[in-house]
Order: C-alpha cells, then structure tokens, then sequence
C-alpha cells in the first residue's frame, strides 16, 4: 500500500471498529468512547510535540491534565462569597508573603556573590517565608474549609461557562511547565523523566490536598454543561419530533445526541489543533525542532538556542494536554482528583503515542483512538475470552469465578503486549514520522 | 614472514575505505611505529590489526596464524595486548584491580604476572589501593599498559600512550617501553610526536591517506631528508 | 533532663525507627535501580512491579505454608516464603530480558528505547499480579508483633514516652544489612563482581578484558530481582500487600538512587535512608517535642507540622529536584557501580 493511502484506510479501519462497537454493543457506548478517544487524541498530540518533535521524555502528562481539570471548576462553579469573606484576605496576605519572599530572593541573588553565604541567606528566607506564610494561610484555609463543607468549603470559582475553562486549563498547564521547564530542562533524559514524573505527582498531591481550591477528594460534581440536558432534551417539542421523525425512542435519542454535541465539539478543538501541530511542523521551526532532537550537539554548535526551543515546545505541548484535561472534566460533568492516575494519564498516553508513531501528527491521534478503543473494550473481550474457556466449568466453580473476576486486568496485559510489539516489529509505530523533506 | 603480518589491508567503519592495501609488520624484540599526518589512518590502522575495524581486503598474520576473521576478545587470547588512546583505564576501580580485569581472561595464578608490571611500574605498587581515576596522566598510562600486560601478550600495541601528557613522562613511557621491549614482546605503536618515536622504533611505518607511504628503520627514516621535510618539521 | 529524654524518646518513636525501616527498604529497593542502571544504562520502570510480583509469590507460598500449618513463629511465616517470592521475581527478570530487552541491547538501542520499553513491562506486570491477586490490600506478617512494647518501655525506664519497635521493623532493618553486605562483598571481592564493576566504568575496556556482556547482564539482572523481591516482602510484612503501592513506591525508590547518584551502590542506600527520613520528619507533628524542651510558656499553640502527612510523596521529590539543580550527578558521583 502506498503511504498516501495507509493513513486513511487506518482510520477507515478505525471507524469501521467504532461502527461495530456501535451495532454490535450500542451506539452509546460506541459513542462514549468516540469522545474518550477524541480527547485521548489531543493529549498524545500534546505529548507527541514534547517527545515526537523535540525529544522530551515528559512523564508528567498526569500533572498537565489534571490542571487542566481543574480549570474546569476554576471556571465554572459559582464564587463562595462567604468563602472569599472568611479566608480571602488571609490566602491574599500569604499570597503577597510569598510574592514578596520570592522578590526578596531574586535581589538577594542578584547583589550577593555566589557562596555559603548566598545559599544561607536564602535558604534562611525561604524557611522564614514559609513559617510566616503558613501563619496567615493556615488559619484563613481552615475557615474556608468550614463554610458548608459537604458542599463547598471552598472559595469556587469564577462563574463562568465552562467551556472557556479549555483555554484557561491550557493556560494554567502552560504555566506551571513554564516553572517546571526553568527547573527541569537542563536535565540529562532520564533525569528529566524522573522530575516529570515526580514533579506530576507533587501537582496531584497539592491538588487533592488543598481542599480550599478545588475541594481535594471530596470532588466538585455536577459541573455546568456546554451541550443540552437530556431531560431538557426529552421535554423539548422540536426534539421529540426529530425523534420521533427518526423513529427512536426519547431517553436513548437524547443521551445519542448529548453525546453527538460534545462530539462535534471535540472534533472542532482536535481539528484545529492537528491544523496547527501540522503547520508548526512543516515550518521551519517545526525542522529546527526536529533537526535539535536527532543531533543537539550539533544544533548546539551551529548556534542554536537548544534549551530556549525545548522550553516552547515543551509548554505548548503541555497547553495541549490542558485543554484535553478541560474537556476531559467538561465531558465527565466532575472534577475528582483521586481518579488521576499516572498509569492511565501518562503511561497510556505514551502508549498511545509510540504506538501511533511518535513524531507524525497523523499516527499521534489514530494512537489516541486505537490505544483507548482497545483501552475500553478488552475488558468485554476479556470477559467473553474467560467466559468462553471456562465454559465447560461449573458456575460456582473457584477457577472460572477467579478467572471472571480478574478479566478485567487484562486491558493492563493487552496494552504492554501492544506497546512491546510494536516496538519490536514496528518501532516508528504505525504511522511512521515522513523523513527526509 | 614476520612475527605480525598484516598485508593489503583495505577497509574503514562502513563508509569510505580509510585505509586501502596498507602493510605493517612487527618483530619480536622490536619496536614498530606507525606515523603519518592527521587523518592518515594510523589509528584504523591498528584498530583493524586488533580486529576493531572489518577489513574488506587483506590479511592479519600472527606468529603464522590468520587471526584476519576473530573478534578482538579472541585476538587477546592469541595473545595481543591492546592499549586503546582514551578511557584506557578503570577510572572507578583501585590500580590493582585494573591489573585483575587485564588478567581476567586468563585461567590460573597472575601473582607472578602481577610481580612483574610492578617491577616495571614501581609507583603502581604504591598505588595499588588507588583509585585509577585519581592518579595523574603519565600514571594512568601505566596502569593502562600494565592492564594491557596482564595478559602476558606476544604484541603489545599502543594507540598513541603520549598524548597529553609533558615531554618528561613522555621520555620515561618511552623508557619503559624499551624495557618491555627488552623481555622479548613485539611492540607496535601509533605516535603523534613522530620523531621522538622514530628514535626508538626498529622499524618505522610512514602512513599518508591510508597508504604506506615510507618504511624503514627508524634511524633510517629520521635519516631521510623527504620524510624530514614532510613529516618531521624540517 | 527526663523532659529531654522524654522527648528523644518521643522522637526516636514516631520519626526515627520507622524511618529507618522504611529506609531500608527504599534502599533496597534503590539498589536494584542502580545496579540495572549501571550495567543497562536505562531507568527501569517496571522494578516497582517486579517488587509486587515477588511479594505476591511470598504471599501466596505464606499461605500455601499457613495451611499446611508450617511455621517459625515468633518470626513472620513469610520470611521462609521469601526464597520462593525471589526466585519468581528473578525468574520474571530474565525472561523480560530474554524476550524484551536483549533485543534492542544487541542492536544497541539508545538507553532511552529501552526506559520506554520498561513501560510496556510495567503495564503487562501490573495485569499479571492484579490478574492473579487482584488490586486488595493483604496482610503478610503473622507472629510475634513486637520486639519491644512502648508499655514495657515506660514501665523499665519510667519515662512518660513509650518507645515501640515492632518485629517487622527490627527484620527490615536486619535483613537489609545482609543484604547490603553480601552485595558489596559481591562486587568488591569476587571476579564476577569485579567484572560488572568493570563493565559498569568503561564498557568497551571492559569487553577487550574479555568480560561476557550476557553474563553481567544477567548477574544485574538476576541481583535486582533478589533484591526487589527482599525488598517487596519486607516492605508487605511491615506495611502491607497492595499492589498499587509498589507501583508507587517506584517514585521514592529512584528519587533515592538519583539522590546517591544513579548507578552507585553506596549512594542508593544513603539515599534511602535521607529519603525515608525526611519524608517522616517533615511530616511529624512536632508540638509535644516542642512541649517537652520549652518553657510552658513558648508552648507552641499549632501541631508544629511542616507538612501534612498526604505530602509524604512530594517530599522525595522536592528534596530530589534541590538535589539535581545543586549537584546534578548526586551525593556520590553517579554513572557507575564502585
């Protein structure tokens, strides 16, 4: 097959999965993972820029989702007034200690000479600002956390639609690789995996943590929606006539056309960043990049700012992975930050990424759809295949309800064996980088 | 035929032919130097004797037998002894221990072998606790030779054992290097500094664009006014 | 001057001892990740999982021995299962090897392809426990609970604080250091250590000494699946079994081999124990400390925690992160085994 024709009969190949999905299981579902997979398509396209075009082991995909997710409530739940009147001055005052501190220590390092003293002098700071900060943030947390704790307890957020939180959780998420950049990128490769990995967990931990921003583990549920209500939907004289019209019954009809908006709404965001991703990587930049990632030393020695392009190239990678973390809140309707997980918020991703090509566009988004299609649905599969082999045994036989019980781990199997194969057999992934232009 | 034949030998490191039908030879008791400009492929050329470069023509004869197709670890066993230009010691390890890799190969007692790199290197034994990486320039290439004699070698070769280091170390490896040569060994180094090399060299190797351009005895060469004018500086 | 003892008491209690089993483990656990390191050259991902995989193959033989009613009570049943958790985490190393890694060693991969790799590793490893086990937290320690009680503590000495170090804590401790030893002893006085130090330093003089690269290879492989094992079970009989949790562990575990300096053996363990021991120290309550040494007066009115308990994970990192920005190559200068 000529390469211009490969990457569309993928994912003609790839609709016809979801399409079988949709007959054999229900449309649903098959569209529920449609959405799951347009979102998984944009974080790998984030991280397919980091590591794809730049060479950057990011593992800390996990951190930039889930600041993205929490843009989702930053942004749409209504201000606790109440909240912003018990504590708002305190975490103000704190704010400003902090700001001042950090101020402080910049002169201070500018006007001191490198030495023992330099390095007491701010680390004496740095310990005073905490105690001093911690004294004003403390008190001001706790009273924030006291207002109607089973269900605010928290300072909420700005009120607004939801859907401007995609572009504030890439904000937010291009923010924070900002600062983790200017620590993390003179690092040696695998160091710098290690920082992501940890540093993603330290995003994690903060946000389950500081109940008053986001409301830790006890989530923010009910979020606002973008798209209609099904209810809504289901009273609307126009819907039921469409419905009736198409022949469907009313509950199904408007949970397939909920489903359908977001659909098309991610399409329209997955779209346009594949369009981007595209342009910047046909560009010149987009060469230097690449030219940077295969020889550094020599993009070095040429005169390349070798660690200012992995700076851009790594905080747009990771507004990337904001904005999908956005939608990802948007469509779940809740921000519950204990279901971040690095295994399914970086490793898959990564998967997916390696697996569909690492430095093509194209094999970053089919990775996103095939590694989350199969993501979901082995574990029917593995409960039919279980079901199948130990058909033979009695129903309350200890073998055949172990091997049910434990079906649906091998998603976890079937991914590693995947990612292995791949990249043994196929190690440019399916839609290899086009080289040599 | 000599002790070392290596003839016609053509080849490189999968591109270009670096070397193309060069001939070195070495004797037992002598020493050999490959010398030649910068690029010349002195170096490939005894990586290829050492069976680090594949050799697309040519041969490599030792003490009779053609060694042209074994793997550098089996050329040690035939008994070669190779100390490469750089990284040559273990930087991490004491210098004892670095003679105890050189004779890892080996079956049986090394304590005389041992007994013996000491007699030659004296400030190795006063070292042996040390770490290699702490020692200076000229120290470490003794212990880089000294690994290399563990192996109680026929051929020694040397991948340029002065670089880097002051004219005075650079005058005593080359004394000791007589002194090995004195116990019967065959000698083949590569040299940057030419003529002090040549004044110790049996038998001198001219190298240019991979070719044998001169050979003769050092005296001889030292003594030819074309190599002086070319390759000596006058 | 017993408000002072009391206070040392307080704080050998609840930050010292179980720090410094913790410690031991992360050690442990980090000497595995340095001895991989060192001779493979990537970051194994996959080593939290191997740890699971061990630990639940002790786990399962302790039970196997629970119910044949063989036991060496007052010790953990588990420590006589532990041979059979190491020879499957051992045996689960080299065929990862046979199948995954050998491949892309032998076509001299860059390390990075091979960290990627131990992704795939980790994920298939992680579905074979949970497969075989599923995700449950499980108990591994049976016996005696502890080696000292704080009752008994209080009631010999006659202080207010009691001091309590439980059976778990006292054999972590312990079978750490023969751990630890037989490793140096290993590396420093034998031929085949000698031989992966070598390796580790300078791979190509190495080869031209006529080390077998299969044969370190294997010796790294074959050690960090002893030790991951040691150190899973330890960790279980102290703690407990989640699968989970080793994947966790994974975080401090290189935080302490890069703190040491990857690819040192000496740093991974002093690694371990800096790690372990911050993580509890700055996250103690330090208000009753502070009560025993202060004037009544200067008592402190918070709980004098630097942080909440929950940033235990993060701590490692900060610490790590300071580390790699002041001295990138660790406290002992990393790369190689020595």
């Amino acid at each position: 097959m000529t390469p211009k024709l490969r990457t569309p009969t993928l994912f003609a190949v790839m609709a016809l999965l979801l399409a079988a999905v949709g007959v054999g299981q229900s449309w649903v579902v098959s569209l529920s993972i449609l959405n799951l997979c347009l979102i998984s398509a944009i974080m790998a396209l984030g991280l397919n820029m980091q590591w794809g075009y730049a060479g950057l082991l990011n593992v800390g995909v996990m951190g930039f989702a889930a600041l993205g997710g929490l843009a989702g409530v930053l942004v749409s739940e209504a201000p606790v007034g109440e909240a912003w009147a018990a504590g708002g001055d305190g975490l103000g005052f704190a704010l400003l200690i902090v700001v001042g501190v950090a101020l402080l220590i910049v002169l201070l390092r500018r006007f001191l000479r490198k030495g023992p003293l330099r390095t007491a002098a701010t680390a004496l700071l740095l310990v005073a600002g905490f105690f001093l900060a911690r004294k004003f943030f403390d008190p001001a947390v706790e009273s924030i956390e006291r207002i109607d704790s089973t269900t605010t307890g928290y300072l909420g957020g700005a009120g607004l639609p939801i859907i401007l939180s995609w572009a504030v959780g890439g904000l937010l998420a291009a923010g924070a690789a900002w600062l983790i950049g200017k620590v993390a990128l003179g690092l040696r490769t695998d160091y710098f995996a290690i920082a992501t990995l940890g540093i993603a967990e330290i995003v994690i931990t903060v946000i389950k943590n500081e109940d008053w921003l986001g409301r830790g583990v006890k989530n923010v549920t009910g979020l606002d929606r973008p798209v209609p209500y099904e209810i809504d939907l289901q009273a609307s004289p126009w819907f039921l006539d469409l419905v009736q019209w198409l022949g469907t019954d009313a509950i199904a009809g408007s949970s397939i056309f909920v489903k359908l908006c977001y659909a098309v709404l991610f399409a329209l965001v997955l779209i346009a960043v594949v369009w981007l991703a595209e342009r910047a990587l046909n560009s010149p930049w987009g060469r230097m990049m690449r030219a940077i990632r295969d020889n550094e030393d020599a993009a070095a020695a040429m005169g390349k700012d070798v660690t200012r392009r992995h700076m851009q190239i790594f905080v747009l990678g990771a507004a990337v992975m904001g904005i999908a973390g956005a939608m990802l809140t948007t469509l779940d309707g809740q921000f519950t930050p204990g279901s971040y997980q690095p295994l399914r918020f970086t490793f898959l991703v990564w998967v997916m990424v390696i697996v569909g090509g690492s430095g093509n566009n194209w094999g970053a988004v089919l990775g996103g759809f095939l590694i989350w299609f199969l993501w979901v649905e082995a574990e029917p599969a593995a409960f039919w295949l279980m079901d199948a082999i130990t058909a033979g045994l009695p129903e309350d036989n200890t073998l055949r309800a172990h091997l049910l019980d434990s079906a649906a781990y091998m998603r976890l199997i079937v991914i590693g064996l995947i990612l292995l194969v791949v990249m043994r057999f196929s190690p440019r992934g399916i839609i290899p980088e086009r080289r040599g232009r | 035929m000599s002790f070392l034949a290596s003839e016609g030998m053509t080849g490189g490191y999968g591109g270009a032919d670096i070397i193309r039908r060069c001939t070195i030879e070495a004797e037992q008791g002598e020493v050999a130097v490959i010398v030649g400009p910068n690029g010349a492929g002195k170096s490939t050329a005894m990586k290829a004797i050492f069976g680090m470069v594949m050799l697309r023509e040519g041969a490599v004869v030792l003490d009779g037998e053609d060694i042209t197709r074994l793997s550098p670890q089996e050329r040690v066993r035939k008994g070669m002894g190779f100390v490469p230009q750089e990284r040559n010691v273990f930087t991490t390890m004491t210098v004892q221990e670095n003679l105890e890799m050189g004779a890892y190969i080996r079956e049986g007692g090394t304590a005389d072998t041992m007994a013996r790199v000491f007699d030659l290197f004296p400030i190795l034994k006063e070292r042996r606790r040390q770490l290699a990486g702490e020692l200076s320039g000229g120290q470490r290439q003794q212990v880089a030779i000294g690994r290399a004699l563990m192996t109680e070698p026929r051929l020694l070769m040397l991948d340029e054992p002065t670089a880097g280091v002051s004219p005075v170390v650079m005058d005593d490896l080359f004394d000791r290097i007589l002194e090995i040569r004195a116990t019967g060994i065959a000698i083949l180094m590569v040299e940057q500094n030419a003529a002090q090399a040549l004044t110790i060299a049996d038998r001198g190797f001219v190298l240019v664009t991979g070719q044998n351009r001169h050979t003769d005895t050092g005296a001889a060469l030292l003594a030819d006014p074309e190599v002086r004018r070319s390759f000596l500086g006058g | 001057m017993t408000d002072v003892a009391n206070a040392i008491v307080l704080l050998t209690n609840f930050v010292i001892v179980p720090g410094v089993a913790y410690g031991s483990q992360l050690a442990l656990g980090a000497l595995g990740v340095t001895l991989v390191f060192g001779i493979l050259r990537f970051a194994n991902f996959a080593h939290g999982d191997v740890m699971a995989f061990g630990t639940m193959v002790a786990l399962l033989t302790t039970w196997w021995f629970q119910g044949m009613g063989v036991g060496i009570a007052p010790l953990p049943t588990a420590l006589i299962a532990l041979p059979f958790g190491i020879v499957a985490a051992v045996a689960f190393n080299l065929s990862a090897d046979r199948v995954v890694f050998r491949f892309y060693r032998r076509r001299k991969s860059p390390p990075v392809i091979l960290l990627i790799a131990s992704v795939g590793v980790m994920f298939a490893l992680q579905g074979i426990v949970r497969f075989i086990i599923g995700p449950d937290d499980r108990r591994l320690a049976d016996g005696a609970r502890f080696i000292i009680k704080a009752s008994e503590f209080k009631a010999a000495t006659g202080l207010k604080e009691g001091l309590a170090i439980k059976l778990s804590q006292g054999l972590t401790v312990v079978v750490t250091a023969i751990a630890v030893t037989a490793l140096f002893w290993f590396l420093h006085r034998t031929r085949a250590g000698k031989a992966m130090r070598a390796y580790s330093d300078n791979e190509d003089l190495a080869l031209l000494s006529g080390v077998s690269p299969d044969r370190v290879v294997l010796y790294a492989w074959l050690i960090a699946g002893t030790l991951a094992a040691v150190a899973g079970t330890m960790y279980g009989i102290d703690k407990s079994f989640k699968p989970f949790t080793y994947f966790q562990l994974l975080l401090p575990i290189f935080a302490s081999a890069i703190l040491g300096g990857i690819g040192h053996p000496i740093g991974a363990v002093v690694g371990g124990f800096i790690v372990a021991l911050s993580e509890t120290a700055v996250t103690y309550a330090y208000k009753k400390f502070l009560r025993y040494l202060l004037p009544e007066s200067w008592e402190p009115s918070g709980l004098m925690q630097l942080l909440s308990t929950d940033y235990k994970l993060a701590i490692s990192f900060v610490i790590l992160v300071v580390v790699l920005l002041v001295r990138p190559t660790g406290i002992f200068r990393g790369r190689v085994l020595s």
